[in-house]
């Protein structure tokens, strides 16, 4: 090990509370990478009670430095066509009642401050768990009497991007107790089942292998903190639950329907396993 | 061989020569039996001989093998190596022929926590997407080929 590894391997070391990360490194931390995690050059969040991870990283650490800088200069990041276009919808009049979201909520800023960090959340009324485009919608066909937007269009994903980025910055904050325990159980059953050809559980790539490459691909925690994410793989912004379908595809395994239960379940579980990180909306990724 | 895995053999080699375009993936049929000795597969799944170079090819491709997602292998021409698993140059001398087919026919058996995915089981599978259901990820003439290919990787 030469001087310079062993510093970095000492900064990686305190980082993240241990040695065995830098030993299945090796000398390699030595060439500076450019992705934060590899050079031992990352911010970490203590990670909630009872959390399998030592430490909560978001996946902007994992990525090159061209990515982050896309999602670094609102200027330049390419979701905010999305957002631009939900700013817009936020003050248009749709459906019978002959409203808009501004005519409840107001501004903005002041009203959805942190909304977005607290969802997925138990909806008392139907008593299910709903997440934020479905909360959305829900105003949409109850309080507006508009036609709810389809999942992945446009509409639902700039309005669910716009909402969330009025929590930028503010640590991801649900609740896993009460009424909503059941359904965080069930999401904490679907992150650990193996499925597809490859037989392989959502935390054999995200909680074990983290920080490492598969192929070409590093490995993050699989944090949800970003979410809806502008991927450059997509050429567009894409929901959280399009993201779960691709890691179920690429098992070979059926994924779920955009908005089912399951993934809902699935998106409380995987947001108390970042408890705390900041919310990043709308991030940029490869 | 006993009559069993004869017949089991004798419908793999059947199904290979019905199957028009190659490289494919194995169709679902009845896996050839197998017997674990400790902790290796002493006897071949099929009568023909592994080949390295088919082997090689197999660890490579995406759709069949795609080893190198997981493991550096002294195959300098592809770019991209994984690292979640151990680098395998040399695995030639530190494991058995018998060793190495169980490792890559179901890594389940020696460590039930592996990431590796089972190569030629199907057991236990939950929602394995439709295309896919049924069938082991390599046919058993490709395991032959990829343990073949492993023997050659010597220090
Ligand atoms: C007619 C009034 C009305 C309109 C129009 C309306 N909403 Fe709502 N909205 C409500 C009410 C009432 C609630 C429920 C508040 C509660 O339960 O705490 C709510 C709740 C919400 C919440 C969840 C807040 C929280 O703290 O959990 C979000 C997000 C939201 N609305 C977004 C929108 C969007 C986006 C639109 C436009 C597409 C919209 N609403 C249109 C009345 C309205
Ligand atoms: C075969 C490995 C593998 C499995 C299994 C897998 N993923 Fe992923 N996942 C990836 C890769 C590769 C990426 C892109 C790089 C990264 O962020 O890890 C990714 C990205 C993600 C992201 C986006 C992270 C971000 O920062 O934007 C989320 C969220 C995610 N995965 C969740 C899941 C969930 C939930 C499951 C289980 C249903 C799962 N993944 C299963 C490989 C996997
Ligand atoms: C998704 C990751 C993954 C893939 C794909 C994968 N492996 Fe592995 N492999 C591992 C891991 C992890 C280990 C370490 C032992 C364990 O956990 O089972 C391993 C162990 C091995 C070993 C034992 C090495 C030793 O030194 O003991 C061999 C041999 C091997 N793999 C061969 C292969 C071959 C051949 C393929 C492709 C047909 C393959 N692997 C595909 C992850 C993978």
């Amino acid at each position: 090990m030469t001087f310079k590894t062993i510093a970095i391997a000492l900064a990686v070391g305190s980082l993240a509370g241990g040695a065995a990360l830098v030993a299945s490194y090796g000398s390699s931390a030595a060439d500076k990478s450019g992705i934060p995690y590899r050079d031992g050059e990352y911010e970490t969040v203590e990670a909630p009670e009872g959390s399998p991870l030592s430490e909560l990283i978001s996946g902007y650490y994992f990525r090159t430095p061209e990515t982050r800088e896309l999602q670094d200069d609102d200027f330049m990041n390419p979701a905010f066509i999305w957002m631009e276009q939900g700013a817009e919808l936020w003050s248009t009049v749709e459906g019978e009642a002959g409203e808009s979201c501004a005519s409840c909520h107001e501004d903005v800023e002041a009203s959805m401050k942190g909304v977005g960090a607290s969802y997925p959340k138990y909806h008392e009324a139907s008593g299910k768990l709903i997440n934020l485009e479905q909360r959305i919608n829900l105003c949409r066909t109850e309080s507006m009497q508009a036609e709810p937007w389809k999942w992945e269009s446009d509409e639902l994903l700039g309005m669910t991007a716009y909402v969330r980025h009025q929590s930028k910055g503010m640590p991801v904050n649900v609740s896993i107790e009460g009424p909503a325990a059941p359904f965080f159980e069930k999401g904490k059953d679907f992150y650990y089942q193996r499925r597809g050809q490859l037989d392989m559980a959502c935390a054999t790539c995200h909680e074990v292998n983290y920080g490492m490459y598969i192929r070409a691909d590093l490995l993050s925690q699989g944090q949800s903190n970003g979410f809806p994410t502008y991927r450059l793989k997509w050429q567009k912004l894409g929901s959280l639950h399009r993201r779960f379908r691709g890691c179920n595809r690429q098992v070979r395994a059926v994924p779920y329907a955009n908005g089912s239960d399951e993934y809902v379940n699935l998106e409380l579980y995987l947001a108390w396993r970042g408890q705390g990180l900041p919310v990043e909306t709308p991030a940029v990724r490869q | 061989m006993d009559r069993k895995l004869l017949s089991a053999v004798a419908a793999v080699g059947f199904v290979s020569v019905a199957a028009v375009s190659a490289p494919q993936a194995p169709k679902a049929e009845e896996l050839v039996a197998y017997t674990v000795v400790d902790y290796a597969i002493p006897e071949p799944l099929t009568g023909e001989p592994g080949d390295p170079e088919r082997g090689r090819a197999v660890a490579i491709n995406r759709q069949l093998g795609n080893c190198l997602s997981c493991h550096a292998m002294p195959i300098p021409e592809q770019p991209f190596h994984g690292e979640t698993g151990p680098a395998l140059h040399g695995v030639g001398d530190r494991l058995s022929e018998a060793q190495l087919r169980l490792q890559v026919v179901n890594s389940h058996e020696i460590n039930p926590m592996s990431m590796m995915p089972p190569f030629y089981a199907v057991e236990g599978r939950h929602r394995v997407a439709e295309n896919f259901e049924g069938k082991p990820i390599l046919s058993a003439q490709q395991v032959e080929d990829v343990v073949a290919y492993l023997k050659t990787l010597k220090e």
